[in-house]
């Protein structure tokens, strides 16, 4: 038996948002009597982060600290319309529609706490503790909590704000495929090193290393959340995955649990290291770019370009088995 | 039909048992702890991980009638009014969960772990949450927040013995 | 400590303005934690009802087959079944889910009529006052079929000899007349004649199950108004519900969904599987109903990953510049349409991968074949295409005796490049990621290919 070592590289973008079927999404945004501000939406957080990355989004337009935000989602009859979570579209789309709808939350805060201040609004501006003041002289100033008060019982306005991102509808042209098809683009370049067991043709995947390029990492640490994970998600497609383990032969065998539905264990992952770039997109909120979907792709043919580094057997077909690798090995022995 | 008596999180409960009935439905339909999950039904995935008289099972594959008497631990039981466990203190400042149902089960899975071993390796971590499926992080994030969490116990028991 | 990726602040600098923000780009808790730390957190199966019903399917057990005859009676003795549902108590039985962004025809039936076009398939619903009636319910349906000849693989499909599986008249979604996605950019084949090596090969992959660890589900309460409350898993509530309303044919006001906490989706949870007939069992029962996968139906049943088929061929000079690139990309759709055409353009509107290559051609078909129809899956119609395109990055590479890298750095495409689709690209950053990487590993790179950058115009005719 021989362990044989091998490292592969793969390098990848992936598009950002649904833009061949119109893809919109709306936020709205009003202020308590006491200072808080709702956020609703009728978005879905699949465990991605939407709730805390639009929370963040709006604090910052708002001027406001996270704890005065609060993200009401997804219910049809109290959020506004929202395409969906996919699509690597959410923190993008949802993203842009909160910080339009904060923004015009923002000036009408703004216009109020002037009026409280006997100021210009245009002179005013948030410290992000709380507080509206005076610009160049932060001594006058007004927490939310009075400007809010002040809205509802003294001049009788509504802090609040529309929002809405729309990447129109783009058809490809039948002829040539033209077309208009994403609106930003994330890029990765993944190292995998591998080690095969020539007898029994298992390929253990040692460690993935990432660069990835993803606009603005709005909360870095759920962006490691996503390669990390994506990264995973990407080992166990490259070597386990599959409903139809003869496919196209056979439809039959078809695993139905999790006992015979195989993923990597938490004693079976690679030391994974990352590296983030910003490259901020022109249209991202904040210039992030969605990298939810593309963490699972990289590691791919970067695991199968560092199999046939490790022992010269070419996997063409997903999952590389080690029935897949023997036959491949033997192959090369004949 | 069988009326159930068990303690749940300290305290005394009682349910009656239809035939079939599982712990987790048990757990989750008749007294309103919905922190264990019904991921698969078959004990494959660890997501209603409870602890029975100490030790982890699967509640979903649990009798309901032969829980007459026990002592269960859930995931609603462990904080300390607002303080939490080190387990789910660890969880949270590691950002060890991202959708959150494989949480309670992976969680209690680790309390058992570092009830019967104070100072575990990674090895020892891999193997005792090895029947919790995840399918967010990629496991590393949880396998270091329970080593983290072992830590923190031991430092606190440290900090005891002094006193 | 968690777990935060460092981010290096020396590329794209000017670009970058770091420092002005107060909550962006910093780590703040995530606000759904505590939630499930404390098992808190409500997922919609968290919530009783009194008087809960529960629905279960009886499923197609051949691969493609004339149904001949449905029998519910032994069904409906089972004490605790309560209804039963075929496709007569279906509205509008007959749906495609991307009918929203006009994709058309409708192919696939709620319930199956005729017809089953995949081991699976529903055909009864079975309505129960408990999870255990509906199951035994749903085993007590007998279906009389007649078998028909089954279409397993995607080019065998598209051979004129094949059976014809689709209503429709073929065995392919037709895309504006033609019958794949195409790509046609430069001149491929003059392309071929000026490259010094041809590099031709093929690629695939099998179907993968999402696997979240909360299967597909919802709960459907009536309301005292007369509407139905949808307490759904869906990872995209309105989609669900005007697709839901369609199907139902009801005023799309008279549905509320309610979600927006999911254990988990990977494009799993963009079906509208469960909502329809849940919503037709708590009318015809008027109870609150809780259809719910099980973990077998997660695996076997709901939409997985399209399987793929891809040539790619290629002509490169000696050193290393993609002049042309053709590809044949065939996406398993399995029986139905959902939402593999969208996937297939998808796919089509990556290639050739993040290269700049001055003539491509391509055909992207979505095919159709006597299997669990696939559907989204995080990074569908582009995750399989990287696989063999960097697998054919790689072996090209090889092949030529050049480092992987650099001949990567050769071809990527930078800002101003014209892609295959006809859109210039922009805020590229194929080169710094390469770079990057490779420092990561210690992977020696040239002063000439270290000082690339995505922002320099390639300084040849494209």
């Amino acid at each position: 038996m021989t362990l044989l070592r091998g490292r592969g590289y793969a390098s990848v973008n992936y598009p950002t948002g649904m833009n061949l079927g119109g893809d919109p999404s709306q936020a709205l945004i009003h202020a308590t009597t006491m200072g808080g501000f709702v956020i609703s939406l009728s978005s879905v957080d699949l465990g991605q982060g939407l709730k805390t990355v639009v929370a963040q989004c709006a604090a910052e337009t708002l001027g406001m600290p996270m704890a005065n935000v609060i993200v009401d989602t997804a219910d049809t009859d109290t959020g506004p319309h929202c395409m969906g979570t996919f699509a690597s579209r959410g923190t993008h789309r949802i993203g842009n529609a909160v910080i339009m709808a904060a923004r015009e939350a923002r000036d009408v805060m703004l216009a109020v706490a002037a009026e409280e201040l006997e100021a210009d609004a245009d002179d005013l501006e948030t410290d992000g503790t709380g507080f509206v003041r005076l610009k160049g002289s932060p001594e006058t100033k007004i927490h939310i909590q009075d400007v809010t008060l002040a809205a509802h019982f003294k001049q009788g306005r509504t802090i609040s704000g529309r929002g809405i991102y729309l990447k129109e509808r783009n058809y490809p042209v039948p002829e040539t495929g033209e077309m208009d098809p994403d609106s930003c683009q994330a890029h990765a370049c993944t190292v995998a090193e591998v080690e095969v067991d020539d007898e029994t043709g298992v390929a253990t995947v040692l460690s993935l290393h990432n660069a990835y390029e993803v606009g603005r990492a709005l909360n870095p640490a759920m962006a490691a959340q996503q390669v990390e994970g994506g990264g995973w998600m990407g080992v166990s497609h490259a070597v386990f995955e599959s409903t139809e383990p003869y496919y196209p032969a056979s439809r039959d065998h078809g695993p139905v649990d999790f006992c015979e539905y195989l993923m990597p264990g938490p004693a079976e992952i690679p030391v994974q290291s990352s590296v983030i770039l910003e490259r901020p997109a022109s249209n991202g909120p904040f210039g992030a770019k969605g990298i939810g979907e593309m963490t699972a792709n990289a590691p791919i043919p970067a695991i199968a370009n560092a199999i046939f580094d490790a022992c010269g057997v070419r996997l063409t077909t997903m999952p590389f088995t080690p029935e897949s690798i023997l036959r491949g090995l033997d192959a090369l022995r004949a | 039909m069988k009326i159930v008596s068990l303690r749940v999180n300290g305290a005394g409960q009682a349910f009656i048992a239809r035939p079939g009935t599982t712990l987790l439905l048990a757990l989750r339909e008749q007294l309103g702890l919905t922190g264990a999950k019904r991921g698969c039904a078959q004990g494959a995935c660890g997501s209603c991980t409870v602890l029975l008289d100490g030790q982890p099972v699967v509640s979903c594959l649990v009798p309901a009638v032969t829980v007459d008497g026990a002592e269960i631990a859930t995931i609603e039981g462990l904080a300390d009014g607002q303080v939490l466990s080190d387990v789910q203190q660890a969880f949270l400042d590691g950002f060890a969960t991202q959708c959150g149902f494989c949480t309670p089960g992976m969680i209690m899975s680790a309390e058992a772990l570092l009830d019967r071993n104070p100072d575990p390796t990674r090895d020892e971590v891999n193997e005792a949450i090895s029947g919790n499926v995840c399918r967010c992080t990629g496991y590393e994030p949880i396998v270091s927040a329970v080593l983290d969490a072992a830590a923190r116990r031991r430092s606190r028991a440290g900090e005891g013995a002094k006193l | 400590m968690p777990r935060v990726n460092p981010i290096d602040t020396e590329y794209f600098k000017d670009e970058r303005k770091a420092g002005d923000f107060t909550v962006i780009g910093t780590t703040v808790q995530r606000s759904d934690a505590l939630g499930h730390v404390t098992g808190r957190t409500e997922f919609f199966e968290d919530r009783t009802f009194p008087d809960l019903a529960h629905v279960k399917i009886h499923r197609s057990a051949h691969h493609h087959a004339r149904i001949d005859s449905v029998d519910c009676s032994e069904a409906l003795k089972v004490p605790g079944v309560l209804r039963v549902i075929t496709h007569r108590d279906v509205p509008s039985n007959w749906y495609v889910v991307l009918r929203l962004i006009g994709i058309e025809p409708n192919d696939e039936p709620v319930l199956a009529e005729d017809r089953v076009l995949y081991k699976g398939e529903p055909i009864v619903a079975v309505v129960a006052d408990s999870e255990a009636a509906a199951i035994e319910g749903a085993a007590r349906v007998r279906v009389g079929y007649t078998e028909l000849p089954a279409v397993f693989d995607v080019e065998e499909a598209l051979a004129p000899d094949a059976p014809v599986i689709k209503q429709a008249g073929t065995n392919y979604f037709v895309y504006e007349g033609h019958h794949a996605r195409r790509l046609r950019f430069g001149d491929v084949e003059r392309g071929f004649a000026q490259s010094d090596r041809i590099f031709e090969w093929r690629y695939s992959s099998a179907p993968i199950e999402h696997a979240p660890t909360e299967t597909t589900g919802c709960i459907v309460v009536p309301q005292s108004s007369g509407r139905l409350l949808i307490h759904s898993n869906t990872q995209a509530a309105f989609f669900t519900l005007d697709n839901t309303a369609l199907i139902l044919d009801r005023p799309f006001t008279d549905l509320q969904v309610k979600g927006g906490t999911v254990g988990g989706g990977f494009g799993g949870k963009v079906d509208v599987m469960v909502e329809p007939l849940a919503c037709i069992a708590a009318t015809l029962t008027n109870r609150p109903v809780k259809f719910v996968y099980t973990r077998e139906e997660e695996m076997q049943v709901s939409s997985p990953r399209a399987a793929e088929r891809i040539y790619i061929k290629d002509g490169v000079t000696n050193d290393g510049r993609i002049l042309a690139r053709k590809v044949m990309l065939y996406v398993d759709a399995g029986a139905y349409s959902r939402h593999s055409p969208y996937g297939t353009t998808k796919a089509c509107a990556h290639l050739p991968g993040p290269y700049t290559i001055p003539n491509v051609y391509a055909d992207c078909h979505c095919v159709y074949t006597n299997r669990t129809p696939s559907s989204a899956m995080r990074g569908f119609g582009v995750t399989i295409a990287d696989f063999a395109l960097e697998s054919q990055m790689d072996r090209i590479a090889r092949a030529l005796d050049l480092d992987p890298l650099q001949f990567r750095l050769r071809n990527a495409y930078r800002d101003g490049d014209l892609k295959a689709h006809r859109k210039v690209a922009e805020g590229t950053a194929l080169i710094e990621v390469i770079q990057r990487a490779a420092a990561l590993v210690g992977h020696e790179l040239p002063d000439e290919y270290l000082a690339l950058t995505s922002t320099t115009p390639r300084g040849e005719k494209a």
